[in-house]
């Protein structure tokens, strides 16, 4: 218990059972966790397949074009280098050795009784990153981090905090991603992102996970007054079942926050997904906007917006596309105004593709089949422009096998 | 070119095409007219294939071969191109994409873009927020990178202000090779109202289309000034 304190130890007990009132509820003890006997592959180990699957969750294995790489595999650090100043990337574990448990930081954005996912971390952490951008700097390469999870059955318990000092631009892909080998796994997450006065975080995180992986992200951001922190999340593979709700708090005049989201979810996935905001001083900003497509698996897009200043500004938007007649699109958008002035409001819409827009395509020359495909990019690129052209291949393979189906 | 013979289309399980006949061979360029509602546009949509517009009877050949059953795509890679009244808006595809995917030939038409006072909407969402004039240049554009061998334009002017009325006449004459006289191979099928169009085409015939079927033919501006001086009804009683 090196990394708890008695209080936090004791909230954490007290909370191993406390189911968390979305998704499924995961029997965790159905999951291995022995970081003693997994044998975990080094990061030159890893085959072919494996550094394919890494690419497409965003990770440059050759770490060009890179301010810094990060990566986890199970509960070991296989690859942690920097190669920019003003930039500190090293493991989670290192981090709380060398600043003396980061008192400042550590579950100081999530609770540790939130639910028994957020317990379970606090009590068997594994490890995770610290990335902090030092006040003023301004990087121009991303950082990359990725989780990777390698044999089966395994639970991975990370714990992540990135720290954009004040003035401090810094740009993060994080994938997320599974052995080829390997079938089930419960990856669970904590992320605490702070981002200081006038500094900025643009964060893109793309999952690409085995098809029977389970997966409990917890993530909270505070961004400080003048500060913007921009979020990108994509999911385009099957995954059996997803629960998250970031949540960030505005703390100060002028913070902005954008949240995107893009995910297709193929028969047998079940994503429960959406964004929280509280916009708490004078200019703040927020902006929520998700695209969901349905190729026969479940989504419930949710998102919560919280006005409690009159001077704020706030946007939700759930726009879900069902491409099976089986599956389900839930959109529950939330707005909350506490105090007069806000100025909030929501738009959800959940449809078919329009006939009109895919003959209108094939009236150029496209195949049914490309024109449709062609519209389900275009409704995803609104979210977010310009798909990584790995991902962009995932998606196709999904419209393919639709057309297959019959659907 | 084409031939339609007594063709019966339903939409929405309304009956809006009642026999209508007619030819048009090659090189010639044809002109529909017809009061709004009268089924102008379900003529050209069930010619192209569009699924709302159900073929009850009659049939379409188009180059000699039978397509009154076939899929749109097809229609398009036998030579016939639309410009829409109508346009749908398509959210996150940009025009430019939409033009790439009719440039088959890969040309560079930056030069025509330009010319059709468009290059400013290539990086915008397609028809997304379009006023009336520019969504007209940009069914142009397509059209003129798809070059069809039978070119359809639905009310090409509606909309346009003077200006890009003249563009789109010249642009509609081109593609139509009007330019051209022995050698003219391309055919059209234009509905007007206002006729603007008329000016840039020398077009070869007219037609009135009445309640869903084509209830006279004659020279195009002849019938232009009948229906100006005395309305469609006088079209009903034909004397051309
Ligand atoms: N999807 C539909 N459902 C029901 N009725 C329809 C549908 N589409 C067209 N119609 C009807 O069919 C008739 C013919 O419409 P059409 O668009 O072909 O007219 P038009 O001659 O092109 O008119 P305009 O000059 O106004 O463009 C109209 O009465 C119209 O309301
Ligand atoms: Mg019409």
């Amino acid at each position: 218990m090196y990394y708890l304190s008695e209080q936090q130890r004791v909230l954490a007990e007290g909370a191993r059972d406390k189911a968390c009132p979305f998704g499924e509820d995961i029997n965790l003890d159905a999951y291995i966790h022995d970081p003693d006997h997994d044998q975990v592959p080094t990061y030159d180990e890893l085959v072919a397949e494996e550094r394919e699957t890494l690419v497409k969750a965003g990770f440059d294995v050759g770490d060009h074009d890179r301010a810094a790489s990060f990566l986890q595999v199970n509960h070991a650090i296989g690859h942690c280098c920097r190669k920019v100043e003003g930039v500190e990337v090293m493991p989670m574990r290192q981090a709380l050795e060398l600043y003396d448990s980061l008192p400042e930081y550590w579950w100081q954005a999530v609770d540790v009784d939130a639910d028994k996912y957020t317990a379970k971390v606090a009590l068997d952490f594994d490890n995770g990153y610290f990335i902090r951008a030092l006040a003023g700097t301004k990087t121009t390469l991303p950082v990359q981090t990725c989780l990777f999870m390698s044999s089966e059955k395994v639970l991975q318990n990370v714990h992540n905090i990135i720290v954009v000092e004040e003035g401090a631009e810094l740009e993060i892909i994080s994938g997320c991603a599974t052995s080829h080998q390997m079938k089930q796994g419960l990856h669970l997450g904590v992320s605490e992102l702070y981002i200081k006065k006038n500094a900025r975080l643009s964060f893109t995180m793309i999952h690409h996970w085995g098809e029977e992986v389970v997966t409990r992200p917890r993530t909270v951001v505070q961004v400080d007054e003048g500060g913007t922190y921009i979020s990108n999340y994509i999911s385009m593979k099957k995954v059996r079942s997803l629960q998250m709700y970031p949540t960030a708090y505005l703390r100060g005049r002028g913070g902005t926050v954008r949240f995107n989201s893009v995910v297709a979810a193929p028969a047998g996935s079940h994503l429960d997904m959406g964004s929280r905001v509280y916009l708490s001083h004078p200019e703040c900003r927020a902006e929520v906007i998700s695209r969901a497509v349905s190729f026969g698996g479940d989504i419930v897009a949710r998102g919560h917006l919280v006005g409690e200043d009159p001077a704020v500004k706030a946007h939700l938007e759930c726009h879900g596309l069902m491409l099976s007649r089986r599956g389900l699109i839930h959109a529950i958008p939330e707005l909350e105004g506490r105090a007069a002035g806000v100025e909030m409001s929501h738009e959800a819409a959940v449809g078919k593709i329009a006939r009109e827009e895919v003959e209108y395509l094939m009236a150029r020359g496209l195949s049914e089949e490309e024109a449709t495909s062609t519209i389900v990019r275009g409704f995803l690129n609104v979210a977010i422009e310009g798909l990584p052209a790995s991902l962009q291949k995932d998606l196709d393979e999904l419209m393919a096998r639709s057309n297959e189906g019959g659907m | 070119m084409l031939t339609v013979e007594d063709l019966w289309v339903d939409v929405g399980g309304k009956q809006v095409l009642k026999g209508v006949n007619f030819e048009i061979p090659d090189g010639r360029t044809h002109i529909l007219f017809g009061k709004n509602g009268s089924g102008k546009t379900t003529l050209l949509l069930t010619l192209i294939g569009f699924s709302a517009y159900e073929v009850v009877q009659g049939r379409i050949l188009f180059k000699g071969i039978d397509i009154t059953r076939m899929p749109v795509n097809e229609r398009v890679q036998l030579g016939m191109g639309v410009s829409f009244q109508r346009p749908p808006a398509v959210r996150g595809l940009l025009t430019r994409q939409m033009a790439d995917i009719c440039n088959r030939s890969g040309a560079d038409y930056k030069e025509l873009a330009e010319r059709l006072n468009f290059t400013d909407f290539l990086d915008r969402e397609l028809n997304v927020g379009f006023s009336g004039g520019e969504m007209k240049r940009s069914e142009m554009l397509q059209l003129m990178l798809q070059k069809p061998d039978f070119i359809m334009l639905d009310e090409p002017e509606s909309g346009v202000d003077i200006e890009n009325m003249h563009l789109i006449g010249k642009v509609a004459s081109e593609l139509l090779e009007r330019h051209l006289n022995r050698t003219r191979k391309r055919s059209g099928l234009i509905i007007t109202h206002t006729g603007y169009i008329l000016d840039y085409l020398n077009a070869d015939l007219g037609y009135v289309m009445i309640d869903g079927a084509i209830v006279c033919s004659g020279n195009p501006y002849q019938i232009f000034s009948t229906i100006n001086e005395k309305g469609f009804e006088e079209c009903a009683n034909c004397t051309i």
